[in-house]
């Protein structure tokens, strides 16, 4: 048995201490402006110390270099000459790659034959560095764009198969089986049931498939390519125009940030029930 | 229609569930089935409502269902099995959208069944927004939506709280008052069982075989009457006592699993 000391009756004239409060802490809210200015504040320090002199340009190029040097690329046109041939070969890449990843993860997901063969072929295969097969790729499809958008379609592919059939999987059983009891045709359950529940992993996918086509592209516009942003910076740096390389940088990450608002326009649209 | 479990019995591999079970449910009869748990209540009612295929033995049906019925064995779930989605109106029209009815005529029928359950103004919610007795309604909406002639009913009351509880009890009684639906109605709670249904099929522990069925020799209607409720509590303590010693094995077989 549990031995306790007997409890302490308190004086009724004793004062009364506040429970102190313990439940603070561990709701991390950002605040809505609270980036921005401290991205503000680092390029406005950056800006200082290389208009101070304490930074060699060539080392590290001012933030208002890299300005002038977008404006010049942008002015020149050649900004959209290479802007347009990366965005081509993402775009074709990542829609042939998610095309082919969605259809062959809904077969893993829903079928059996699917899947002891499907995710063998994954397992071995995804963990293979897309762009190492690049000259493969060349060699089989020849100098010009097939290669590069066949890289970045095959990287993209796995990432969206095993969104996908990880997304199938974890659509509740429960709302199956009640569509089931509801003698719900088998299509019918996979376009009301299974493709919305298994949605917000497909556009969590999505939001890894597009970095890995940025990823790709610019790995292969640098092995071989005349046009691209990654061509562009791989020719910057080996002419140690570095305001030129940090410019080619920056128009990559404004990219990769357009699409992550992209996505999270497609999340409020098409998730807003959660 | 009657539905009818024909020597039913089921394993999960080496462990038997169920062993030899047989009961018919006459039309418009509610019956409850009750036992201690993991006697294969469940499974015995995923079995009558073909979403499992029994090891041996067979759910049948005998005559014809009304002629307006889409889906005459349908099934009211425990943890509601809302589509997320989906709103109030889209999850009762989700199970007529593959029949013939027409726009109109789902329409009508999605109207009928929020009526009856009291949701006709929360038809544009969705299901995070509700309580849960407010989703089990939807349910029980949805269910009413495709007209069953029998509900199946694993423990709908069991993840809510004691008022709502009540007041969907309520509900029940006045939903299968009139003798049009039958039911199956699986609980843990003997009071639920007295209070809802025509017979209580009691189980053993598992493997759950019947040990006995008893008969409620009162109309629903008297049930809900104040001098009912001695003879109510006389019963729920003849059908205690007959589960409760292997309530308390059973709860002992889990402890030690």
């Amino acid at each position: 048995m549990l031995d306790r000391a007997p409890a302490e009756v308190p004086a009724k004239n004793e004062p009364a201490r506040r429970v102190r409060f313990r439940g603070a802490g561990f709701v991390p809210a950002s605040s809505r402006f609270g980036g921005w200015i401290a991205l503000a504040f680092v390029i406005a320090i950056w800006q200082a110390a290389g208009s101070a002199g304490l930074v060699n340009p060539l080392f590290l190029p001012a933030p208002a270099a890299i300005a002038r040097a977008i404006y010049q690329l942008a002015v020149s046109g050649a900004l959209w000459q290479h802007l347009s041939a990366s965005l081509l070969r993402i775009g074709v890449g990542w829609l042939l790659g998610t095309t082919a990843g969605v259809v062959v993860g809904f077969g893993i997901g829903l079928s059996r034959l699917a899947r002891s063969v499907g995710i063998t072929f994954i397992s071995a295969l995804f963990p293979i560095p897309k762009i190492a097969l690049l000259p493969l790729l060349i060699l089989w499809l020849g100098i010009g764009e097939e290669p590069k958008i066949a890289t970045i379609a095959l990287g993209v592919f796995f990432s969206t198969a095993i969104s996908v059939y990880s997304g199938v999987d974890a659509v509740p059983r429960n709302l199956i089986r009640m569509a089931q009891s509801f003698n719900v045709p088998f299509a019918t359950i996979v376009r009301k049931v299974i493709w919305p529940g298994a949605l917000p992993a497909i556009l969590a996918g999505f939001r890894i498939t597009a970095s890995v086509a940025l990823l790709l592209v610019v790995s292969a516009e640098m092995i071989g390519a005349q046009y691209g942003i990654g061509a562009f910076v791989l020719q910057a740096g080996n002419l140690m125009q570095t305001d030129q390389l940090l410019a080619g940088v920056v128009i990559l990450s404004v990219f990769g940030l357009a699409v992550g608002r992209v996505i999270n326009w497609l999340e409020t649209r098409l998730l807003h029930w959660r | 229609m009657d539905l009818i479990a024909n020597h039913i019995s089921h394993r999960f591999g080496d462990l038997a569930v169920l062993d030899d079970v047989s009961f018919t449910v006459s039309a418009g009869e509610v019956v409850a089935i009750v036992g201690p748990s993991g006697c294969g209540k469940s499974t015995l009612l995923s079995i009558l409502g073909g979403l499992l295929q029994p090891t041996s033995g067979a759910p049948e049906l005998r005559g014809s269902p009304p002629a307006d019925s889409l889906n005459p064995l349908t099934f009211v779930f425990q943890d509601f099995a809302l589509l997320p989605w989906a709103n109030v109106e889209e999850n009762v029209e989700f199970p007529l959208l593959h029949t013939q009815l027409s726009a109109a005529q789902r329409r009508a029928q999605v109207d009928d069944a929020l009526r009856r359950t009291g949701l006709t103004d929360f038809r544009t919610t969705y299901p995070k927004q509700l309580s849960g007795g407010m989703r089990q309604r939807v349910g029980i909406s949805r269910a009413l939506a495709v007209r069953p002639a029998i509900l199946l009913m694993d423990e709908p009351l069991s993840a809510l709280d004691s008022q709502t509880r009540e007041l969907l009890m309520e509900d029940f009684v006045r939903l299968l008052a009139d003798g049009g639906m039958g039911a199956v109605y699986v609980t843990h709670n003997l009071e639920e069982a007295a209070r809802l249904a025509d017979r209580i099929v009691v189980l053993s522990r598992r493997p759950g075989r019947i040990r006995e069925v008893v008969s409620v020799p009162m109309t629903r209607t008297e049930r809900g009457e104040i001098a009912a409720r001695e003879k109510l509590l006389a019963l729920q303590n003849q059908i205690w006592s007959l589960i409760r010693n292997e309530a308390i094995d059973a709860e002992r077989e889990v402890q030690h699993a």
